[in-house]
């Protein structure tokens, strides 16, 4: 499904990236880990376009993503659904109308809006909290109100870069499971962490990076740096 | 399609709203811009009008000798209109002019009385010429000359032309007439590139503080139009409701211009702004509108890029 080839990135004659090349297979649930600075972050920028490697290719299916002009982006951007460490929810905006708001910018139609909108909630066990605001949600909360606004549009992949950097250990395990629920019900998942925990509980495909290269790829991962 | 437009207008006006201090700078500063556009139909309008009236006021006076024949008059007036910078020519007869003298001096006892003891019409003809152009003045006037010139009469048959008398005055009413035009435009030109930059600006500050928003729509996959829309429509909206603005304000301004403005220019500056609604209207809100427009299509492309 999503295909690395040989892919490097220098930033200012510094490579973030050196040959990077794997595979990720449809379904999977593969984690990325590595100390900061190993390169995680610039490997997710590439493959949402957000920056051009230097040198190699990324295909995503059979589209070559830095190959998309730019009027469809947005159009590729759809099918790849995106949770961050520092969440990126709108803070004038209840937990609702953030993911209405996603829904909203895909084209969606109203009556879609109000029938998917809860249910994502549910998924994500926030049906209680819909109309409460960000700032009346705790880290874990919010998280997951970023999760559910990243699968509402039913994409065929979500990255999760350091999803829970800022959560404490109950929370993190929360989302994790979300995720993994995610997984179970089909959809790629492709997590950055450096969390030693969530790794090993998980027992899933982990890619260990270190100064801009893969130095090991186990199927049935432990966290081992 | 449908609901797209709506979702638009709606976040636009949300948009408006919510940033209703930036909105309103933004109002004002527009206001500004098409004060000075509406200032500037106004000034070019007593300007046109108090040219017309210069022009139509001033025109030159052939005073002919009495012994001059009608006949060779109403020839020189048939050539006189053939010119093609030539408006109008009037023809007053020695008959015409002698009425229009005694009416002129009617109760006077002395001047009717030395009329009557001339026993003839001490008066010539007079033909008065009006051109389309002031400056064209000396071109008739020359021509005159030589018409006078080729004449069989010895002493030529035109008495005299009094153009050389308001010659002084015309060409300096032509001259202050296009220093003020030359001017304002320029005055112009340097506000309206003024306000445009302070509007782009202050668009921007609008747009600066939303883009958390854009980030988040990029990353969920919103198309450029989707993101640009409301802010477009904002834009507009500033532009419309300034407009508005300028509009309500300028009556009261004309109202108190008017008695000044007819007393001065013979233009009734609210009246003109009654009457002439309509057009002042569509260019004031066309300039907001499109000032609005630009600026924010202008200041949100920063924001789009890859």
């Amino acid at each position: 499904m999503i295909y690395f080839e040989k892919v490097s990135k220098v930033y200012d004659n510094s490579a973030a990236l050196r040959d990077v090349t794997f595979k990720v297979a449809p379904g999977e649930f593969i984690s990325i880990v590595g100390h900061s600075g190993a390169g995680k972050t610039t490997l997710i920028k590439m493959l949402i376009a957000e920056d051009k490697p230097t040198d190699g290719a990324v295909f995503f299916e059979s589209l070559n993503v830095h190959t998309i002009p730019r009027g469809r982006l947005p159009q590729y951007r759809r099918k790849i659904g995106t949770v961050f460490q520092d969440f990126k929810l709108l803070s004038n905006k209840t937990a609702y109308e953030n993911i209405a708001f996603a829904m909203e910018a895909n084209g969606r139609s109203d009556e879609e809006i109000r029938e998917n909108v809860p249910q994502a909630l549910e998924l994500v066990d926030l049906g209680d909290k819909m109309w409460n605001f960000p700032s009346e949600l705790s880290g874990g909360e919010k998280q997951r109100v970023a999760i559910a606004r990243a699968i509402v549009n039913q994409p065929d992949l979500i990255i999760a870069d350091e999803p829970t950097g800022n959560l404490d250990p109950i929370a993190t395990y929360e989302v994790v499971q979300i995720l993994k629920k995610i997984n179970d019900l089909g959809t790629t998942v492709i997590m950055t962490t450096h969390n030693k925990g969530v790794i090993d509980a998980l027992g899933r495909r982990v890619l260990t990076m270190d100064g801009g290269r893969v130095v090991r790829d186990d199927m049935d991962g432990k966290y081992s740096l | 399609m449908w609901t797209s437009f709506k979702r638009t207008v709606r976040s636009g006006f949300v948009g408006f709203w919510r940033n209703a201090f930036v909105s309103l700078a933004a109002i004002f500063v527009m206001m500004v811009t098409l004060f000075v556009v509406g200032s500037v139909l106004f000034l070019s309008q007593l300007l046109n009008v108090s040219l017309a009236q210069i022009q139509d006021k001033v025109d030159i006076n052939v005073y002919f000798t009495t012994d001059a024949v009608p006949d060779e008059i109403l020839a020189l007036k048939k050539s006189l209109e053939a010119l093609p910078e030539v408006e109008a020519v009037t023809y007053i007869s020695r008959e015409e002019a002698l009425i229009a003298f005694e009416e002129r001096h009617e109760g006077d006892e002395t001047t009717a009385q030395a009329i009557e003891e001339l026993g003839d019409n001490p008066l010539g003809a007079t033909l008065r010429v009006r051109t389309k152009e002031t400056s064209q003045y000396e071109g008739i006037a020359a021509f005159l000359d030589e018409q006078n010139a080729t004449t069989p009469i010895e002493k030529g048959f035109i008495d005299s032309i009094n153009y050389d008398t308001n010659k002084g005055a015309i060409d300096k009413l032509t001259a202050i007439i296009n220093a003020i035009e030359r001017v304002s435009f320029f005055a112009t030109i340097i506000l309206i590139v003024a306000s445009i930059l302070i509007t782009f600006n202050t668009i921007r500050l609008a747009i600066y503080t939303s883009r958390e928003e854009i980030t988040v729509m990029r990353l969920v996959g919103a198309g450029n139009m989707f993101i640009r829309g409301p802010f477009i429509l904002q834009g507009i909206m500033y532009g419309a409701v300034a407009a508005i603005l300028t509009l309500l304000l300028f009556y009261p301004i004309t109202l108190w211009l008017s008695d000044g403005t007819r007393a001065f220019f013979q233009l009734d500056l609210f009246q003109y702004y009654v009457q002439d609604f309509g057009h002042i209207f569509l260019v004031i809100m066309g300039s907001g509108i499109m000032l609005g427009m630009v600026s924010s299509i202008l200041a949100i492309a920063r924001y789009l890029r890859y």
